[in-house]
């Protein structure tokens, strides 16, 4: 029995320093490769990796820049659940928000991109400047508060009365019955940003000889065309896209706060990220702020893993 | 050749899909433009039609007095002014130049090698793009300020070189150049770095160039949000944030305000105007083949 142990353990050892050798063998082998890789790497672990380790660990404590931070273990998730409404509320516009922008904006980014591709090359440039514009333009949707201002001179509510919709303006950033869907429009006039011009720039790396052998293989139109080349070609760029579009659904708060005020009107535009703001950067309550962001990161990674299932599903 | 393109353009391509198309694109794009047409035209505004209640939203009387005046505040300030150009692009051109290179010579072995500890490598640089950085801003300037980074411009270029994103788009495009060009390359004693450099980069020119827009969209516009948080020194300072000081004077200083922000949006266009057409112009020039 001990022996037996014994030899056992002995093998496994054997086993695993073989494994290890192994392993080693194919690093040196490869060691162009982490040549290559290593600069990146450097950078993305000191800036990346290291401060949103840090930052989940400060997630258990309390902590307020200040004083060395307290192990609170759960407490932090715990209030945020059960005593924090604003953050329930946050979470439900959050949730709203997310699942009309997110697939709204997916879709037009590639069915724009997709458009534009199929003009001629000399407006082309052009056009991906024109739908790109808003991106470009850094804060320019401050042009929106213009347009949705409250009294009669706002052009929304010029037009409406004009035209007898209405008999009096609309205070519209400040009811908390519009606030809600002037920020999904603006915010989805603005979300023609990375997604689109990955997906113009796929469509530009596209292998031409498939289109011509979808044409012998009986490709009849367009519509078909799309489906079952260009979709099926493009899944990199389409994978890209989709985690571009989740992350900034779900992290909407600049448009959010220049539009609806800070903190907006019954919190209607009161979303996660903005929360996590007011407790990291106006309240200093670290600990607190990183437990938010460790739940959005949840929500997040969880919705991405399933439009990964979904977007496999294309082009079949 | 000539006959196959033919059939192809006639087969599926329709005169009605093409109307349709262009329809839709025609009354999005107006849509679109709005806020360019809105800074330029706020741009050229003398100042009573600015403060003019209601607002036009065209201007009427087209006049250069918002550019003279910027340019007075600015030959006014402590610093000279050209010293804040020279940062912004500074830290704009090397931190751009360097994640385009850096990020893509690590997407390479990614995307089209095997070895160990490749997945994992991934998936890390796909979950960091889900984490907020507001909470992450706070370590990172304790992280700078244990390698004496602060208060220079490395601050605002180095973490720039290593963002997530570059890495994830230059890979997803990696995927599709053909495994075939490369084991060809291979057998005719290429080195990585040269199939890296000479093959696989070509071939993937429209993604890098579309990241140099990226890139230095990010770092021209917001070198100031994170140059504000690491950098104190006000000659190491950057443009955007220069004129927010000059044009927090108040509404009378709304005019010089709506020129700089023309002024400044100048740049990422022409940046994103060359790219974009050199990434069409790629295209019809080399098509990919396998």
């Amino acid at each position: 029995m001990q022996i037996g142990t014994k030899a056992q353990r002995a093998v496994g050892h054997a086993a695993v320093s073989v494994r290890l050798a192994h392993l080693w063998k194919e690093i040196k082998l490869n060691r162009t490769l982490y040549a290559m890789l290593a600069p990146y790497y450097l950078i993305f672990f000191t800036f990346t990796v290291l401060p949103v380790g840090l930052s989940l660990l400060i997630s258990f404590t309390d902590f307020n820049m200040l004083e060395f931070p307290d192990w609170v273990g759960w407490r932090n998730y715990a209030h945020l659940f059960v005593r924090d409404d604003v953050f329930l509320i946050a979470v439900k516009n959050t949730i709203v928000f997310a699942t009309i922008t997110g697939p709204v904006s997916y879709v037009a980014c590639f069915v724009l991109a997709w458009i534009i591709n199929e003009l001629p090359p000399k407006i082309r440039a052009f056009a991906t400047l024109v739908f790109y514009a808003p991106a470009l333009s850094g804060n320019a949707y401050i042009v929106w508060t213009l347009l949705f201002a409250g009294d009669s001179y706002g052009y929304v509510n010029a037009f409406l009365l004009k035209w007898r919709f209405i008999l009096e303006p609309i205070i519209w950033l400040k009811d908390p019955k519009y606030i809600m869907p002037i920020i999904i429009i603006v915010q989805l006039w603005l979300s023609l940003g990375t997604s689109f011009l990955a997906f113009i720039a796929g469509l530009q790396t596209m292998d031409k000889t498939l289109y011509e052998a979808g044409a012998i293989d009986g490709i009849r139109n367009r519509w078909q065309e799309l489906w079952y080349i260009t979709l099926p070609s493009m899944r990199p760029m389409l994978l890209f896209g989709a985690v571009m579009q989740i992350t900034a659904s779900f992290a909407v708060s600049e448009v959010a706060t220049t539009l609806a005020g800070f903190p907006s009107v019954q919190y209607a535009g009161h979303t996660i990220v903005t929360h996590l703001m007011d407790y990291g950067t106006i309240r200093f309550e670290m600990g607190y702020a990183s437990a938010v962001a460790t739940v959005l990161f949840g929500m997040m990674l969880g919705t991405n893993l399933l439009i990964r299932k979904l977007l496999l599903k294309v082009g079949e | 050749m000539q006959h196959l393109l033919f059939r192809r353009k006639k087969v599926s391509r329709s005169l009605a899909g093409d109307l349709l198309l262009f329809l839709v694109l025609a009354l999005l794009g107006s849509f679109m433009a709005m806020p360019l047409v809105f800074v330029i035209n706020n741009a050229f505004k003398p100042i009573n039609e600015i403060l003019k209640f209601p607002p036009d939203f065209f201007v009427r009387n087209p006049t250069l007095d918002n550019f003279t005046d910027l340019y007075h505040l600015l030959s006014n300030s402590w610093v000279p002014f050209t010293r804040y150009i020279y940062n912004t692009l500074f830290i704009a051109v090397v931190g751009t130049i360097g994640h385009v290179i850096i990020a893509s010579m690590a997407a390479y072995p990614l995307a089209k090698r095997k070895f160990p500890g490749k997945s994992f490598l991934f998936t890390i640089v796909v979950l960091s793009l889900m984490f907020s950085a507001t909470v992450t801003q706070i370590t990172n300037y304790m992280t700078m300020s244990w390698l004496g980074m602060l208060d220079t411009h490395w601050a605002v270029i180095i973490p720039a070189i290593g963002s997530s994103l570059g890495l994830y788009l230059m890979k997803q495009f990696m995927e599709q150049v053909p495994d075939a060009l490369l084991e060809a390359a291979q057998m005719d004693g290429c080195s990585e770095w040269r199939i890296f450099w000479n093959i696989v980069m070509p071939i993937v020119k429209p993604a890098w160039l579309t990241l140099i827009i990226f890139s230095f969209q990010g770092l021209w516009g917001a070198g100031g949000a994170a140059g504000s948080m690491f950098i104190y020194s006000e000659q190491l300072k950057t443009i955007d944030y220069a004129l927010n000081q000059i044009l927090a004077g108040g509404i009378i200083r709304t005019g010089p305000s709506m020129a700089a922000t023309l002024l400044m949006l100048c740049v990422p266009i022409t940046i994103f105007v060359l790219s974009q057409s050199s990434v069409i112009q790629t295209m019809s020039t080399s098509g990919m083949k396998d």
